[in-house]
């Protein structure tokens, strides 16, 4: 995902020299083309993240369109006042790109996980929130942030996920994806476990499980309307999310269920609110949280 | 300018009288140095106040907020009666500073070492651009406990923007108590030298010195050092804490506007 933002960027600055891409001394291996080509528009601003969301603000107030590149930590939770009065209180046109969504950097633990992003981040006003799920999302929704001002959180992956969409596929914020239609529950997912869910989803219909298999790639805004006709459905709702319990996807669903005043049978999958101790890749982490094998669905069932 | 400087201080007594709001000391701190980047520094104009090429100022010690609407309204850039407006309920004029609310407010601001930073971002852009408008950020004492606020020093100087000026309000008392006794700030003109600061000391209150310390050349960024006095203007405010957080009552009130008239 990673790489197919900084392509994405390259592209767009090409033709608008009001693009700056600023990084408190991250990016080795991923942003070099973009520093070596446009070195006017490109600032490392070292480990100093309070100071670079300042510095972000600055420039956006003064006209820039501004990137700032980080791991998720660092870029989220580490300046979050920053966030929350320079840039949202502001309305500047800063987007914060994050990588390393939820467990990404398994064996490096959770000062660089990151499982409240969502959370935190969408509670600002003015703060959009996007969470691409392949790379097809992540340049449609890079694109996206360009076109449309104000201040915005886009969590990345890292690298090496696959293609779940069509090559072609729009990808508006605020809007839904259909991945898959089905008819027995419908699975809404975002961000990083976009794949895990495809999966899981072939494997319930070599079982005989007809699922309906929602992309959620952007949070907010967020598409209540899809929401809302899955319920008129009455069709039984699951969340999967690579996040905390609390605040994020399945929050959002339990809230829109909540407020539409109709029963309707829900499971959320997401992180428990705890800690990672254990020691081990992405892939091991994901096993320890419960996030490899799919659940039961006893629940759809009365 | 004696005129001027006593309408200012008016109007921050009116507004914190009327409004029964705080932080008169930290507003009657910085008149003067107001007043100088307003009426004899600033390339800026209350009738277009988005032109390109102006000189910004950032307020980043947000509290000040009554000093700098006094000297926006006496600048022309909203009416006198929107001082009026301030902190009460339907007013027009925030306790701390929304860029929204009136002409003339470059950020959004509030909490401490931020405008700082926002200042840096504004002088890199500049920079880039070939804007010739420079960026005056006036800081508080206490404001340098703020980590981020030596994160923009560095990379401030670092990048070597010139285009800078910090002013800083060396009042000497902060939130809780007398600022070297919360944490030293001394030496305090040799930490943003030995940073790469251009530094120049002057006395807050005097214009002759602010005029000098904000116009002459420099090719490092340039901090200046004001030395203040805290509710400067009102003997019994002057260089107490209290007055960081009480706003005057009927018979203060009325004992502080008799002495600036008296004042010559």
């Amino acid at each position: 995902m990673r790489t197919t933002f900084v392509n994405t960027l390259i592209e767009l600055a090409k033709n608008d020299d009001k693009i700056f891409l600023i990084t408190p001394d991250m990016g080795y291996s991923v942003l070099e083309e973009f520093r070596d080509k446009y070195p006017n528009q490109f600032l490392n601003t070292g480990i100093a993240e309070q100071n670079t969301i300042g510095v972000a603000a600055g420039l956006a107030l003064s006209g820039h369109i501004v990137y700032v590149y980080d791991i998720i930590p660092f870029v989220t939770m580490r300046c979050y006042e920053q966030i929350r009065l320079d840039l949202a209180y502001n309305n500047a046109n800063v987007k914060l790109v994050g990588i390393g969504a939820g467990l990404t950097y398994g064996s490096l633990g959770p000062s660089h996980h990151a499982i409240e992003d969502i959370s935190i981040m969408r509670s600002i006003p003015n703060m959009q929130v996007l969470c691409p799920g392949d790379p097809i999302e992540v340049e449609e929704l890079v694109k996206r942030s360009y076109e449309t001002y104000g201040p915005m959180y886009i969590r990345l992956g890292k690298n090496g996920e696959p293609n779940i969409h069509k090559k072609g596929t729009r990808i508006e914020i605020g809007k839904s994806v259909d991945v898959k239609i089905g008819n027995d529950f419908a699975l809404f997912t975002t961000s990083n476990t976009l794949e895990l869910a495809k999966n899981w989803v072939d494997e319930w219909e070599k079982e005989g499980v007809s699922v309906y298999l929602i992309s959620m790639p952007t949070l907010k805004k967020f598409d209540q309307e899809k929401v809302e006709e899955v319920i008129s459905k009455n069709m039984p709702i699951m969340t999967l999310e690579e996040h905390s319990i609390i605040g994020g996807l399945g929050s959002i669903i339990a809230e829109i269920i909540a407020d539409s005043g109709k029963a309707v049978k829900y499971k959320k999958i997401a992180i428990n609110d705890e800690f990672s101790h254990h020691v081990g890749s992405h892939k091991y982490q994901r096993e320890m949280f419960n996030l490899k094998i799919k659940p039961k669905i006893d629940f759809i069932k009365n | 300018m004696l005129d001027i400087t006593k309408r200012v201080r008016t109007h921050i007594l009116d507004m914190t009288h009327y409004s029964k709001s705080s932080h008169i000391g930290s507003a009657l701190s910085i008149v003067e140095i107001l007043i100088t980047l307003y009426f004899k520094v600033l390339n800026t104009d209350p009738k277009n106040p988005q032109k390109s090429d102006r000189d910004k100022f950032i307020l980043s010690k947000a509290h000040g907020s009554v000093a700098l609407y006094a000297v926006l309204a006496e600048k022309g850039f909203f009416p006198l009666s929107y001082l009026k407006k301030y902190y009460i309920d339907g007013g027009i004029l925030p306790g701390h500073l929304d860029r929204l609310s009136v002409p003339g407010i470059e950020i959004s601001a509030g909490s401490l070492g931020h405008g700082f930073s926002i200042s840096i971002g504004m002088a890199i852009s500049n920079k880039k651009t070939g804007n010739k408008g420079r960026i005056f950020v006036l800081i508080g004492d206490g404001e340098c406990n703020e980590g981020s606020v030596w994160e923009g020093v560095m990379l401030a100087a670092h990048l070597k923007l010139d285009n800078v000026i910090a002013i800083v309000d060396y009042n000497k008392i902060q939130s809780f108590g007398k600022t070297n006794e919360v944490i030293n700030q001394e030496p305090i003109l040799d930490r943003w030298r030995s940073f790469g600061w251009d530094v120049k000391e002057v006395d807050g209150h005097n214009f002759d010195q602010l005029f000098e310390a904000l116009t002459s050349t420099h090719e490092k960024p340039r901090v200046i050092i004001a030395h203040t006095i805290k509710g400067k203007g009102v003997s019994f405010m002057e260089d107490k804490l209290e007055w960081h957080y009480k706003s005057p009552n009927d018979d203060e009130y009325k004992e502080a506007i008799d002495e600036i008239e008296r004042e010559n």
